[in-house]
């Protein structure tokens, strides 16, 4: 039976069928548990449904989410590239929000195309930073990255609450948040843009971030597939004893991949502080570093898929936040039971379908002949 | 002097409670990393347990059943994970992963659904919990100065789960090194081929290493919620099964340095405990979020400064394949 594994599935099927078939199986199961929870799954699922893609609104927040779920989904998806599994793209977003904030008020003058790159990169530096000493704790001192980056999860929150309420907090403000940056640096809404073309949307905080996340699929698929580093990231998930003997040093790679996933986890915090909030709030990631995970999983590491499954996790959390409004028994945090199971089906266990598809696509050819 | 006696008995005391936790949670995972499969999932196991237990607890108002439905609960998540990494040989940490953020939705939105109460579970009341239990002869030895105070503190007045959790080490070590069943464990997570070829399943012994750590995890949840405290609450876990599982790294993968591990985790967070709120002198108060940070801080020390060669078990985290 394990013979089929070695049977390569056609593309569509490997890239398209499996992936669906995990989503159906978790949709599948969700409704059981919305069953348990007392409402009616088809309901519940036409509201998110409706939520998410029923209004231009409602699509602007779906893909304003998917945003956050693009970069910190090529985050995890580049630390698998070189067989290491990144938890901690949560906190790295967390700290770059730091970065962001400090680049805003320094360059308080300044508009936002000035800013913006300043801002990037001080994001970088600070999730970068945040990313780079897990990678080196794990290349130099073997401590595994899995444990440390979520302990430093847990660091990044309280070092950021303390930020919050001691250091940052806006003068006569009760909640931990930070001043305002300028109106000025505040990134170019889409629904102004759409608006010259008669499309009407009032609340969306889509911003030009979505370009910048779709840019940074781009350099993903070039970094993977086109360069050196990508080819040296290839081998070492053969295993460290095939880098060394290909004369990669693994330490120094693994160091390099966890900060390129620190960058990517870091762009969530211009996304979120220079297009939507316009300043640091407490726990602003909220869960996004997760949902990272699943959304790599899922789009199996690769832009496309990346792109197609921060679409819809993000309409998932979009169509989930008036959920309780329809239907005070159930919370958003429905959709974070979804994403389990996606994490579950898509990345433990993807050998479900396989063996039963590879022996079909072998009966298959067999019918034809060949 | 007496002040300073009596500090150190209360520090040493919330750090029995704060231990008992972690020493369930990380005899789990020992089970299951012995037997050659990483856990990641102690934290989801325990959160869902702790959910189950509280649950279960306020409707039958018994802390007993609750115990049996947490550990049920988590037995079940426990042979999820088995069928993901013993029966389809998939990635173990990414199902580990997937158990925590399973519970972490799972528990809230079914308390939402049964409870509406914003995510928790009503409160207990004393017979939903597991209560103090106070040892013979405490009204006679009590009185006495230091050795009274000790027994009072330290050795009595805790509720059962506790006495059970310091009885676990014991019995996973026993398993573990004194029986036959522990022998072929731990041959499954340093040599499975071998054991193959004894012609003991691998795929069995390791199913059955899950259902051990499922019993564990399940007792230690339903201690966070039936016997620390009297309700669920949404992660209320905080971290402890990732704690527990650098305790287990840490005491590279044996009963006795792992149990010493989880004391030193759960003291660290007694002393932070206690350290929240009064002025050190010379530096004044330190930001209460700086010292809640301390056990996190403390695991990247550990990790970083020991760990250089640990002696995980060979075949951890790789999928048992028979040879053709």
């Amino acid at each position: 039976m394990r013979i089929h594994h070695k049977i390569d599935l056609p593309g569509w099927m490997e890239y398209l069928l499996i992936p669906l078939l995990n989503l159906l199986l978790a949709f599948l199961l969700t409704s059981i548990v919305v069953f348990y929870a007392g409402e009616n799954p088809f309901d519940v699922f036409a509201s998110l449904f409706q939520g998410a893609l029923g209004t231009v609104d409602g699509t602007g927040y779906t893909l304003y989410y998917a945003t956050n779920f693009i970069f910190t989904g090529l985050a995890v998806a580049i630390a698998f590239h070189g067989g290491l599994f990144n938890i901690g793209g949560e906190g790295q977003a967390y700290i770059a929000g730091v970065g962001v904030l400090l680049a805003c008020f320094w360059l308080d003058q300044f508009s936002w195309w000035v800013v913006l790159p300043a801002a990037m990169l001080s994001a970088a530096v600070f999730g970068g930073l945040w990313a780079f000493i897990p990678g080196w704790l794990q290349a130099k001192r073997g401590s595994h990255v899995v444990i440390t980056t979520i302990m430093f999860n847990y660091l990044a929150a309280a070092l950021i609450n303390y930020l919050l309420v001691d250091v940052l907090i806006a003068p006569n403000q009760q909640s931990p948040q930070s001043q305002a940056i300028a109106s000025d640096q505040h990134l170019p809404l889409l629904r102004d843009m759409l608006g010259f073309f008669g499309v009407e949307s009032r609340f969306s905080p889509l911003n030009i971030s979505f370009f910048l996340a779709l840019f940074a699929c781009f350099v993903f698929w070039l970094l993977v597939w086109k360069s050196k580093f990508g080819y040296e990231l290839r081998v070492i998930e053969q295993g460290e004893k095939v880098a060394k003997y290909a004369g990669i040093p693994p330490a120094r790679l693994v160091m390099t991949v966890m900060v390129i996933s620190g960058i990517f986890a870091s762009m969530v915090a211009i996304n979120v502080i220079m297009g939507e909030q316009h300043r640091l709030i407490i726990e602003y990631t909220n869960g996004a570093g997760f949902v990272g995970i699943a959304v790599a999983l899922m789009g199996r590491n690769h832009p496309v898929g990346i792109i197609a499954a921060a679409i819809l996790f993000g309409a998932l959390y979009q169509g989930g936040s008036e959920l309780a409004f329809d239907f005070p028994g159930l919370s958003r945090d429905m959709i974070v039971v979804i994403q389990g199971l996606v994490v579950l089906f898509c990345g433990a266990m993807e050998n479900i379908f396989k063996p039963s598809l590879a022996r079909l696509v072998i009966y298959l050819r067999r019918q034809k002949g060949v | 002097m007496y002040e300073f006696f009596d500090l150190t008995l209360s520090v040493f005391a919330s750090t029995i409670r704060l231990a008992i936790p972690l020493i369930l949670a990380a005899m789990a995972g020992m089970m299951s990393e012995r037997s050659g499969i990483v856990n990641v999932g102690l934290e989801g196991k325990m959160l869902m347990a702790a959910f189950a237990a509280a649950a279960t607890a306020a409707v039958t108002n018994d802390a007993w059943v609750g115990l049996a439905a947490g550990i049920m609960v988590s037995v079940l998540l426990s042979l999820l994970h088995g069928v993901a990494c013993i029966t389809y040989n998939g990635n173990q940490v990414v199902s580990g992963m997937a158990i925590n953020i399973l519970a972490a939705g799972l528990a809230p939105t079914l308390a939402n659904a049964w409870f509406n109460r914003g995510g928790q579970t009503p409160m207990l009341s004393a017979d939903g919990r597991h209560t103090a239990i106070h040892l013979p002869g405490i009204e006679t030895v009590g009185d006495i100065p230091v050795i009274g105070d000790v027994y009072r503190l330290l050795i009595s007045g805790h509720n059962m789960l506790v006495y059970i959790a310091i009885l676990t080490p014991f019995i996973v070590a026993w398993i573990l090194y004194a029986t036959r069943f522990g022998l072929r464990l731990r041959a499954a997570g340093e040599n499975p081929h071998a054991l193959d070829t004894a012609g003991v399943s691998v795929s069995s012994i390791r199913y059955r290493a899950q259902i051990g750590c499922g019993i564990l995890c399940g007792i230690a949840g339903a201690y966070l919620a039936t016997a620390q405290s009297a309700a669920f609450s949404q992660n209320m876990t905080a971290g402890r099964g990732y704690l527990a599982l650098a305790a287990l790294i840490f005491g590279r993968w044996r009963p006795k340095p792992t149990l010493l591990a989880c004391f030193l985790f759960a003291f660290t967070d007694a002393v932070q405990i206690r350290l929240q709120g009064t002025v050190i002198p010379g530096i004044g108060i330190i930001p209460v979020q700086m010292i809640q940070a301390l056990p996190y801080l403390l695991t990247i020390l550990l990790l970083a400064g020991f760990i250089g060669k640990s002696e995980a078990p060979k075949a951890i985290g790789l999928p048992f394949v028979k040879d053709r």
